[in-house]
């Protein structure tokens, strides 16, 4: 057991003493006031996703932030030409011949297609809400796109260039990958699926035959929220899913144990002979957030970088293989395994994510999201031997700096975890938290959305941390890093970073900015003083009164009925209710798994707004304006 | 001997002189109950989909394949252990199961759940369930419900929205760019997909259950079912049964046709003319002429088919076995075959290459 301060010894003084230390920090930190060069700066790269051209020759690579597939030539390192294309794109699919490109607009619901010889946008297909990875199936008629927060996968004719149907997959579908024979599309997801208040997590793995077009297989990851890119070896039997395995069912308490997330793999497949998760981590340090995978070609290695922890971790195949076989019992959560197989960790540059392989796996490359570069690294001898650059801006501002130590991991005791951790792609993770300060089985927490925070102060579930500096300061090396985190400048780019997130479009509302009847029924109910009886609803119970001003907070710390035994305070903060439809579950700890559960099961005395006078339809209209804010 | 009884009596309703004949088909039947692996004797629907059968019982959903059942409770997930109506996503293989205490969802072995609570399901008790693209429609105790797959949104059409006077929706079937609903104790309501404007079917006579103006209209404002094929509407009711062409109804009663007995569960139309129609004193087919019936006798219990041809004339065919009851709730098609979900069991009906011709003279015409 290592060191750990005891709360109850220090003296009051000491107590009062910090207390004003944080005061004055959170005024000192405040974000960096908005000057008209931040607004206009020139927009940074973010690169996300990676593709190789069959003969090697070029790399394409997903500029998020920029709107943009740039083109690279290997050979020179030089950046050949910028294809515009939707809004905040975020996968990429390449056919065998490499003639032609499909890029996923995550923001604009699209798909672009390039001509590979032209590099120009040819056709624009249409996807679901924030669609995310892409794949074609082995005749390459059909391309699928994982669609984040409609929960499914689009099946696209690509002769016709329409959408055929929707297959249902698991919360947050985010990436694919077809088999070598092209029978088979997996698909992960970035969230796990809804369950029973404090159940353990779960996440699938949905499976589809390209023939049918259909759904085969649901694979359940046990454990395990926030999966991401999958791989699969080119004899098709090897398959390698990056995955984290929170531990928000324990008090977090043994943080520097191990027992914040595990970052692990699954491997599946005839070499493994079934689902088994191994760790990544080591028992005095942690490699965060595994995101993208590539197995060499000659299935030798497997490469997978950890976004939390600027590296490339490489394992040796045989050596995963054999101590998978080695090991009788699950041993994902023994951290000495992984010196078993892990070969090598390549420190790369921030916020790692996409990797792909040169078609003869000498090459690896790595898109450097927060750095704007690639990382290119020899997959013998397993060490950069570029970094080629991308051509975003010089200079790195309060929002890049910011973007930088909300991604890392090195704040955290070991390396444990980061921000993102939690806010993946700085939204939620699905779960609810025990934080142990609080005390065990006290206070479980829901985690809320980031995005169009400011000016909705104060924050934490009971509106206990009066600003974002507060929220993100010294709190965090005790409720979290347990281990000295943010000096007052990187405090100040964090929040400046957290601040601006912005709010994601809006799918519910039309075009036009209009509303549907049910929306417009909707919000006039949203908006009554008084009940169908013609009673006047107390001003304090009605819902414009919390749910106010433009983001839909008053701000304010109220008693709604929700309390549990296990809340030490009856009052919640009023949340902002910003593109409320993708954040379930809800109230302060999550209790309520859909939006109509706030009110049919969690508001029996009309304590949290007056709707128990509602039909079911004047609910779901309700609901159907909530889901336009 | 049996044989040769059944062959002569089958050439019995073969007139040989100037005919047209039509043939009524003959099944070998073949009856699952609890006692070989299905959930429960108390069938309320049945689906095919492909080889897989799938049945909806009293206490659980059962999915027979290669041989074996396969149980759904809610232990793994169904909203509820009574399951009374069944849909097929005919895009993606998802199953739709409506119970007495929610709708769930089938896929790919996942089961999701909707209720009134967690979801905008109008009712627990989910006596239909129908998928058109991207729309699941149910039908529920208090009135029609309407799951848009791609936002989510939820639809409700009750009294306030329609001309629903009565909530009590038994039973939905989407059509083309139709949405049938049959309204326990209201009739029929249809939906227009284009114009998204409800429309009415009701019963001339209002509620009474005496007959005043046959084929005027509906037969009877209870309905249980509707079915629609080939741009023909054709109800089931407790009290007959009716088959509306667009401009004629055509009522059809125990009394004067071969339906034996005019409380109906189900109506599955093949085409314009032919039709299947779940009764409580057994399974009846109707070809546009003549009529059979299939069940165990209602007295003997012994295997029972009986037909009657146009001229009113009946006969009992020999035959070896039956559907496992004579309370018939509703049948699925599978080919040639028929599976037929009852009150006590589930039966296959493996269509025979024999069938009962009927032959009826052509007078000639000038």
């Amino acid at each position: 057991m290592g060191a750990r301060p005891n709360h109850a010894s220090v003296p009051t003084m000491v107590r009062l003493a910090g207390v004003f230390a944080v005061a004055l920090l959170a005024i000192a930190a405040q974000p960096a006031p908005k000057q008209p060069s931040a607004l206009l700066r020139e927009p940074y790269l973010s690169p996300v996703e990676i593709a190789v051209s069959p003969d090697g020759r070029l790399l394409y690579v997903v500029c998020q932030d920029r709107d943009e597939l740039r083109v690279i030539d290997t050979a020179t390192g030089k950046v050949v030409k910028s294809v515009a294309v939707g809004h905040m794109p975020r996968g990429i699919a390449i056919t065998r011949g490499g003639d032609t490109l499909y890029v996923t607009n995550a923001w604009s619901d699209n798909v672009s297609v390039i001509d590979a010889k032209s590099l120009e946008v040819v056709k624009t297909l249409p996807a679901g809400f924030e669609p995310s990875g892409a794949a074609l199936d082995g005749t390459e008629r059909t391309l699928y796109v994982a669609n984040r927060l409609t929960n499914d996968v689009s099946v696209i004719d690509l002769n016709t260039g329409r959408e055929t149907k929707r297959l249902l997959a698991g919360r947050g579908a985010s990436y694919l990958t077809t088999s070598p024979d092209g029978k088979l599309i997996y698909c992960t997801h970035i969230y796990p699926e809804p369950r029973r208040f404090r159940d353990p997590p779960i996440s699938e793995i949905t499976v589809i035959d390209t023939n049918t077009q259909t759904v085969v297989e649901r694979k359940t990851l046990s454990n395990v929220a926030g999966v991401f890119h999958t791989a699969l070896s080119s004899d098709g039997k090897l398959g390698v899913i990056a995955q984290l395995r929170p531990k928000n069912l324990l008090p977090l308490a043994h943080v520097e144990h191990g027992w914040a997330f595990g970052d692990t793999l699954t491997l599946f497949g005839s070499d493994v002979g079934g689902w088994v998760q191994i760790p990544l981590d080591e028992l005095d340090h942690y490699y965060a957030l595994p995101w993208g995978v590539a197995i060499a070609p000659d299935k030798s290695k497997i490469f997978l970088t950890t976004a939390g922890s600027q590296s490339v971790t490489v394992l040796d195949v045989s050596r995963v293989l054999k101590s998978v076989r080695a090991h009788r019992r699950p041993f994902v959560n023994d951290l000495s395994a992984s010196a078993e197989y892990v070969s090598s960790r390549i420190a790369v540059g921030h916020n790692p994510r996409g990797v792909a392989s040169s078609p003869d796996g000498k090459r690896l490359y790595v898109a450097n999201r927060l750095d704007d570069s690639i990382s290119v690294i020899d997959t013998a001898s397993e060490s950069v031997v570029a970094t080629l650059d991308l051509g975003g801006p010089r200079n790195i501002d309060a929002l890049r700096r910011g973007e930088r130590l909300f991604y890392t991991a090195e704040f955290a005791f070991q390396g444990g975890f980061g921000c993102s951790n939690c806010h993946i792609d700085s939204t939620i993770d699905g779960l609810q938290w025990d934080l142990e300060p609080d005390g065990f089985g006290k206070d479980i927490v829901d985690n809320r959305s980031l995005e169009n925070l400011a000016g909705t102060e104060p924050f934490k579930w009971n509106g206990g941390n009066p600003d974002m500096p507060t929220e993100c300061g010294p709190r965090t090396e005790k409720f979290f890093f347990r281990s000295q985190s943010f000096n007052q400048q990187q405090l100040t780019d964090l929040v400046t970073f957290v601040l601006s997130l912005p709010y994601r479009p809006n799918r519910y509302r039309m075009a036009t900015g209009e509303l549907t009847p049910a929306q417009e029924r909707g919000k006039a109910i949203l908006e009554r003083t008084k009940s169908k009886g013609g009673a006047a609803i107390a001003e304090a119970n009605q819902c414009t009164y919390c749910h106010s001003g433009p983001k839909y907070t008053n701000q304010k710390q109220l008693d709604i009925g929700s309390g549990k035994a296990t809340d030490r305070s009856r009052v919640v903060d009023v949340p902002q209710l910003s593109n409320v439809a993708y954040s379930a579950p809800y109230l302060h700890d999550g209790s309520a798994r859909s939006l109509e559960e706030i009110w049919t099961v969690f508001n029996p005395k009309d304590t949290h707004g007056v709707t128990n006078d509602l039909t079911k339809d004047e609910l779901n209209d309700l609901i159907e304006y909530l889901k336009t804010l | 001997m049996k044989n040769k009884l059944r062959l002569a009596q089958i050439a019995m309703l073969v007139i040989t002189s100037a005919v047209s004949a039509q043939t009524v088909p003959m099944f070998r039947w073949e009856n699952f109950t609890a006692a070989n692996g299905l959930p429960d004797n108390h069938v309320y629907c049945v689906l095919v989909d492909g080889q897989r059968i799938w049945a909806g019982t009293d206490n659980g959903l059962g999915l027979y394949v290669k041989g074996s059942w396969k149980v759904f409770r809610p232990a793994d997930g169904l909203a509820h252990q009574a399951v009374l109506s069944l849909a097929l996503d005919k895009h993606t293989g998802d199953l739709w199961v409506g119970t007495m205490g929610g709708l769930s969802r089938i896929s790919a072995g996942r089961i999701d759940t909707f209720t009134q609570l967690n979801s905008g399901l109008s009712n627990d008790v989910v006596y239909g369930v129908g998928v058109q693209g991207d729309f699941v429609w149910t039908a529920t105790a208090a009135g029609a419900s309407r799951l848009n797959l791609r936002t989510g949104e939820w639809a409700l059409f009750n009294e306030r929205n329609t001309p629903m006077f009565e909530i009590w929706t038994y039973a939905v079937t989407p059509a083309e760019d139709k949405v049938y609903y049959a309204v326990w104790g209201g009739g029929v309501l249809e939906y227009d997909q284009k114009t998204e404007r409800w429309k009415d079917y009701n019963d001339p006579d209002g509620e009474t259950e005496m007959v005043l103006m046959k084929d005027q209209g509906l037969i009877h404002e209870i309905t249980t079912s509707v079915s629609y094929v080939d741009k023909i509407l054709w109800v089931a009711t407790y009290f007959g049964a009716s088959r509306y062409d667009g401009r004629y109804w055509h009522n059809f009663l125990q009394k004067d046709s071969g339906l034996p007995s005019n409380f109906l569960s189900q109506i599955k139309a093949v085409d314009a003319n032919r039709a299947w129609l779940s009764t409580d004193k057994g399974l009846a087919y109707y070809d546009g002429t003549n009529w059979a019936v299939y069940r165990p006798a209602l007295n003997t219990h012994m295997p029972e088919m009986v037909v009657r041809d146009a001229n009113g004339n009946v006969t009992n065919i020999p035959v070896r076995s039956a559907p496992s009851h004579n309370y018939i709730l509703a049948v699925d098609f599978q080919g040639e075959d028929i599976w037929v979900a009852t009150a006590h069991g589930l039966s296959h009906g493996i269509r025979e290459k024999d069938s009962v011709v009927i032959s009826s003279v052509v007078k000639p015409t000038k």
